[in-house]
């Protein structure tokens, strides 16, 4: 093996091998993670300066950081692109640069370890070949539509001539990632190997010279027509299924992808300013703005926690309901053992069956890690757990005597050093906390319903909780791979503070005669995951009403018909009927046709941006500023929120009420556009 | 055979009653324990694999100890049928309660004393210092028993996958008959003896013929060890040591579900019997069942007891094993107590409990009366019939004609279970024995502290 000669570059490393083989890495300087940053890009055009000079036989592309292969391009620099001319530039130069690379005379191959997004991926398919590591980290996507942008760098060429044009834009579209095995059986890799022959396979693929793997008949036929001449009908579909989620004018950048593909080749460079599909449109909308800027807010609560390295390896969980069962699974799943308690095994057994069930969609069939998730899950109707554990989570019912009583038991069982944590929405954290001989040792630690599918956990100090605890809390939260917010804690800490009055008032015109279906179909159109009164019936009117009356104190009367559906027992979707009618978990509306599908909100949250329910049928007519009308509650709330510091300020605002409610992710958020609207008047 | 080999014969059966085997020199802590329901076998495979259910027995229990997992220095389980997918079932279970790749797990096979030998094993690892904590159990999930291909088969199989050409193959075709399909339950190759080719239901018919024990004698005992067990749920004399198993679907498995409370000698006298069709005596009601369950015990030494302040339930002060002709294997329990109680200087009503495994009714039935039988006795051991343990010490609370009696498993329950009949008689000491198929018997001498 020569050694290297061209010692400048920072960010890579060539290796030349006696065979021939050229082994390229890419070590980002300074960084534990590779971007696709500008001076990356730049270097990289030098190394394939230097490769042309001396061509090699072959060349493997792989990356010398353990966290994976590259991340995407860096969207520090995207952020701070000031016109569209500088957006243009640079989706200009990764187009050229990796057409060069596509173009090369020697065989390629990335060697993809960990995760390979955006940029990297379309790095990665200009390559002739593709080898994926069988990893649970090994990663690829195309996720620039959530940041409201396009994969421009090659991506909408190159991926739909690879894999079909239906895998490719469900792909581009919904910006989901693929692991390993599915790389591999979509045709998007040559190969999924074990890392232990990683560099062999590379080797013998990129030096064997053979075309990449050779597609059946029947599926070669089918990505002709559909790359030829069924391309309109199959773009035709892709766009019908994109406007069932998301509207063009909230979110341009999914229709742009189509256009794209269908009329330019897949190069965004060719589409003339005018088209609504250019990049001048896309840059020029507030929507990838808006999006990147809740990319950031995400960035920032991933934050908190960074100076704890409180590491929970036990967990015990009080309260087996829906929540407690939920959290106890979703700390399994991230590795931690649990012991979950209630009153008998038989409270407990429901938590299992459903925790069983969501360890197998995480683990994709993998019967061995569903089997050893379960190990961890254990169930522990004696509490016997309490005094090993790490971390304890209180999620029982909302009954302030029952939980001091708990707690001044916990107190006395636990490990002096473990954390005790109180999931309560409704109480006072103070309350609870004074059952403790040592009341600082109490923390809020919030999460929402459904638990495995949404982010945002509050942390909550109360007045007492110690520095130190209140650091582990949040520490545990990003252990579980959830977005901590930092909250005061405050009747309804921030979400249930902002939602309460958005419900109420979205109920408040139910009770004025506008139909339920009508109030849910203007937020629906403004960008919320559901429909305010859609999410009184998910929440149980029931606890709306008791949630009401904690927030909204003496003052506020419930509306009428809300008492009167709680007291015929009708509690929303849960009893079957509320302000609708539910039928296997979905909401029957208006004539009985449409419906929601079950999950919504917590699917939208895993998935930006927003959907919408994808049999929904034409809105009826919405009486002009309805939207608003709800809506201002909501906004009034958030700024009451920040002005009494229940969160430090008005971003984490905006964060909490987007990753804890789904609020409208191409607005920016609703003190952002509250401002954008002040802006504009 | 003359009379002075008949003589030997006897005295070699004998030597484990030397008294140079000296009692335990370092005492051995028994600090907790634990096991599933035992769940009776459908005709189907059960809700849980053997290491599932080992797992849910084990994990609940360490996770009431003051000492981290990870923190034993060895895992032992006693399994007489491990699945092909888990033969080191004793390490694949150490790693599924999580401890850690670090504590070394390892399997144990005694048939129907797999459990016991688990504790054994643990005991001598314990006494030499080896280990200081162990955990230690049995476990068998006998539902799971696979179906294997007959020997025919098997070789048809072989010669198909050698055939190369479609001329061999269609030889191959020609030589293939329905009968080869015919599959061999493994379970009943289990529970066939090797070396006389009785099944165990055909020893117990031995002892029943050997010692005029009758049909009524055998259901009498079954009614009454539903009967006990019955008493023993209802006042909770189970509920400390089982470990209630949730299944994926949500279901719960809280208790013994074996035993039957409609248990009558009307209802008994129903069924055929089993072994020795049409002729014999031993039915399925009054032989133990086949059954699904996973037992544990943690044992430690004193110098654990004092690091991690355990509390023990009790002590092991000694145990023994016997070997006898493979078709008196029920008589085992004779076998392995008798130098026990020589060496202790007791009789068996001496000790405060008997815990002595329900393989068959028959087979309990015929140990109590070698216990008084002179001939016997002198014959074996060269004493006088020291009489058999009063009905009030024996098997309290029932035992595996209603509890069940999944192979591996019993022989760590018995032990279990009678720290928690010592315990309810407010202390003292016990004797736990089983029967062995192949001809063996096992017994623990414990104490509580």
């Amino acid at each position: 093996m020569s050694a290297n000669m061209q010692q400048d570059w920072k960010h890579w490393r060539l290796r030349r091998e006696d065979t021939g083989l050229a082994w390229l890495d890419l070590d980002k300087a300074d960084a534990s993670t590779n971007v696709l940053s500008s001076e990356v890009m730049s270097e990289f055009a030098r190394v394939l300066d230097a490769l042309d000079a001396a061509p090699p036989k072959a060349l493997v592309i792989a990356s010398a950081k353990p966290a994976g292969f590259i991340a995407g391009a860096d969207i520090e620099e995207f952020s701070r692109l000031d016109s569209v001319l500088a957006a243009r530039m640079l989706v200009e130069r990764g187009w050229l640069l990796f057409k060069r690379l596509a173009e090369v005379r020697y065989p390629t191959l990335a060697l993809i370890r960990g995760h390979c997004m955006g940029g990297g991926l379309e790095l990665a398919l200009a390559c002739r070949h593709r080898i994926v590591v069988d990893e649970p980290g090994t990663k690829l996507a195309l996720p620039e539509v959530m940041l409201g942008i396009v994969p421009g760098w090659g991506g909408m060429l190159r991926l739909p001539a690879l894999i079909g044009p239906a895998a490719a834009l469900d792909l581009m579209l919904t910006g989901k990632s693929v692991d390993a095995k599915k790389a591999k059986r979509l045709g998007l890799a040559d190969d999924c190997v074990p890392a232990r022959v990683m560099e062999s396979a590379a080797r013998i693929v990129a030096l064997g010279g053979k075309p990449a793997g050779k597609l059946p008949a029947k599926e070669r036929a089918t990505r002709w027509a559909m790359n030829g001449p069924l391309r309109k009908r199959v773009a035709d579909k892709a766009r019908a299924q994109a406007a069932c989620k998301v509207s063009r004018a909230n979110y341009p950048a999914p229709f742009a992808i189509v256009d794209i593909w269908e009329k330019y080749a897949g190069n965004a460079l060719d589409v003339p300013a005018s088209d609504p599909s250019s990049l001048d449109a896309i840059f020029s909308s507030p929507t990838a703005r808006n999006l990147v800027r809740v990319f950031h807010l995400q960035e920032r609560l991933k934050a908190f926690g960074k100076d704890s390295d409180f590491a929970p390896r036990h967990v015990h969980v009080v309260g087996a309901g829906v929540m407690g069962g939920d959290i106890a699974a979703v700390c399994a799943l991230r590795g931690m053992t649990v012991t979950l308690q209630d009153q008998s095994v038989e409270r407990i057994a429901p938590a299992i069956a459903r925790a069983a069930k969501l360890f197998e969609r995480r683990h994709k069939g993998d019967a061995k890690q569903v089997r050893f998730t379960l190990d961890r899950l254990i169930p522990d109707p004696k509490g016997e757990g309490a005094a090993r554990a790490d971390l304890i989570i209180e999620a029982i019912f909302e009954n302030l005597d029952v939980k001091r009583s708990l707690f001044a038991e916990l107190e006395a069982r636990a490990r002096p050093d473990a954390v005790l944590a109180t999931n309560t929405s409704s109480l006072r954290l103070e309350d609870i906390a004074t059952a403790l001989k040592d009341p600082s040792r109490l923390v809020g630690i919030h999460f929402f319903n459904p638990v495995p599918m949404l982010p945002l956990v509050e942390v909550v100090q109360g007045e007492a909780t110690d520095a130190e605890v209140l650091r582990r809390a949040t520490g545990f939260v990003r252990r579980i791979d959830k977005l901590p917010l930092p909250v005061q804690s405050a009747p309804g800490f921030l979400v249930n503070a902002v939602l309460g009055p958005y419900m109420l008032e979205a109920l408040r015109c139910v009770e004025e005669g506008i139909a339920p279906e009508t109030v849910d179909a203007a937020l629906v159109e403004f960008g919320m995951p559901m429909g305010p009164v859609e999410l009184v019936d998910t929440v149980g009117l029931d606890i709306a009403v008791a949630a009401g009356k904690v927030l909204a104190g003496e003052g506020a009367e419930p509306p009428a018909r809300l008492l009167k559906l709680v007291a015929e027992g009708k509690l929303g979707r849960k009893s079957g009927e509320g302000y609708y009618r539910w039928v296997e978990g979905k909401a029957l509306k208006g004539a009985g046709k449409e419906a929601a599908p079950e999950g919504l909100l917590a699917r939208l949250l895993s998935q930006l941006p927003g959907r919408r329910s994808p049999d929904a049928r034409p809105p009826p007519p919405i009486p002009p500023g309805l939207a608003e009308r709800v809506l201002a509650p909501l906004l009034a709330a958030t700024q009451r929120c920040v002005a009494q510091g229940v969160v430090a300020d008005a971003d984490l605002a905006d964060a909490g009420v987007i990753f804890g409610t789904g609020f409208a992710p191409h607005t920016g958020g609703p003190l952002h556009h509250a401002g954008s609207l002040v802006r504009h008047t | 055979m003359n009379a002075s080999a008949r003589h030997s014969e006897g005295k070699r059966s004998r030597p484990a009653g030397k008294k140079e085997a000296s009692p335990a020199p370092k005492p051995i802590y028994i600090v907790d324990g634990g096991r599933t329901p035992f769940l009776k076998a459908k005709n189907a495979p059960g809700p849980f694999t053997a290491s599932d259910l080992a797992t849910a027995a084990g994990s609940a229990l360490l996770m009431r100890q003051p000492f981290a997992p990870d923190q034993l220095d060895e895992v032992i389980l006693g399994c007489a049928s491990p699945s092909a997918d888990e033969v080191n079932i004793g390490r694949v279970v150490a790693l599924r309660l999580g401890c850690g790749n670090q504590v070394p797990g390892w399997t144990v096979m005694r048939n129907c004393a797999s459990g016991m030998q688990a504790i054994d094993s643990a005991i001598a690892n314990l006494q030499c210092g080896r280990s200081q904590l162990v955990l230690a159990g049995g476990v068998d999930a006998l539902s799971h028993a696979p179906l294997l291909f007959s020997e025919k088969m098997v070789r048809w199989l072989a010669g198909w996958y050698a055939a190369r050409s479609t001329g061999d193959r269609l030889a191959m075709l020609k030589t293939f008959r329905l009968g080869h399909l015919a599959p061999v339950i493994g379970i009943m190759k289990g529970l066939t003896d090797p070396i006389v080719g009785q099944l165990m239901g055909q020893t117990a018919e031995n002892l029943a013929w050997k010692f005029g024990i009758t049909r009524e004698d055998m259901d009498a005992f079954a009614v009454e060890s539903h009967r006990r067990v019955c008493a023993g749920q209802d006042a909770g004399h189970y509920a400390d040591e089982i470990v209630p198993l949730i299944d994926r679907d949500g279901q719960v498995y809280a208790a013994d579900d074996g035993v039957r409370r409609d248990s009558s000698m009307a209802n008994l006298a129903k069924l055929k019997p089993f072994f020795d069709r049409k002729y014999g005596r031993v039915t399925p009601g009054n032989s133990s069942q086949i059954t699904d369950g996973a037992a544990w015990l943690v044992l430690a030494s004193e110098e654990a007891v004092a690091r991690h302040g355990l509390k023990p339930l009790g002590r092991i002060v000694d145990s023994q094993w016997a070997a006898l002709a493979p078709d008196q294997m029920g008589l085992g329990p004779v076998h392995a107590s008798m130098p026990i109680l020589q060496r202790h200087g007791l009789a068996p009503n001496d000790l405060d409990a008997w815990e002595l495994n329900e393989a068959f009714a028959a087979q309990v039935i015929a140990c109590l009366r070698a216990f008084e039988d002179h001939d016997y006795c002198r014959t074996h051991f060269g004493v006088d019939a020291p009489g058999a343990p009063e009905a009030s010490r024996l098997n309290v609370d029932g035992g595996a004609v209603a509890l069940g009696h999944p192979v591996g498993a019993s022989g760590a329950r018995i032990v279990l279970h009678l720290l928690e009949v010592l315990r309810r008689k407010g202390g003292g000491r016990g004797l736990a024995t089983i029967c062995i198929g192949g001809g063996q018997g096992g017994a623990m001498l414990v104490e509580t502290v």
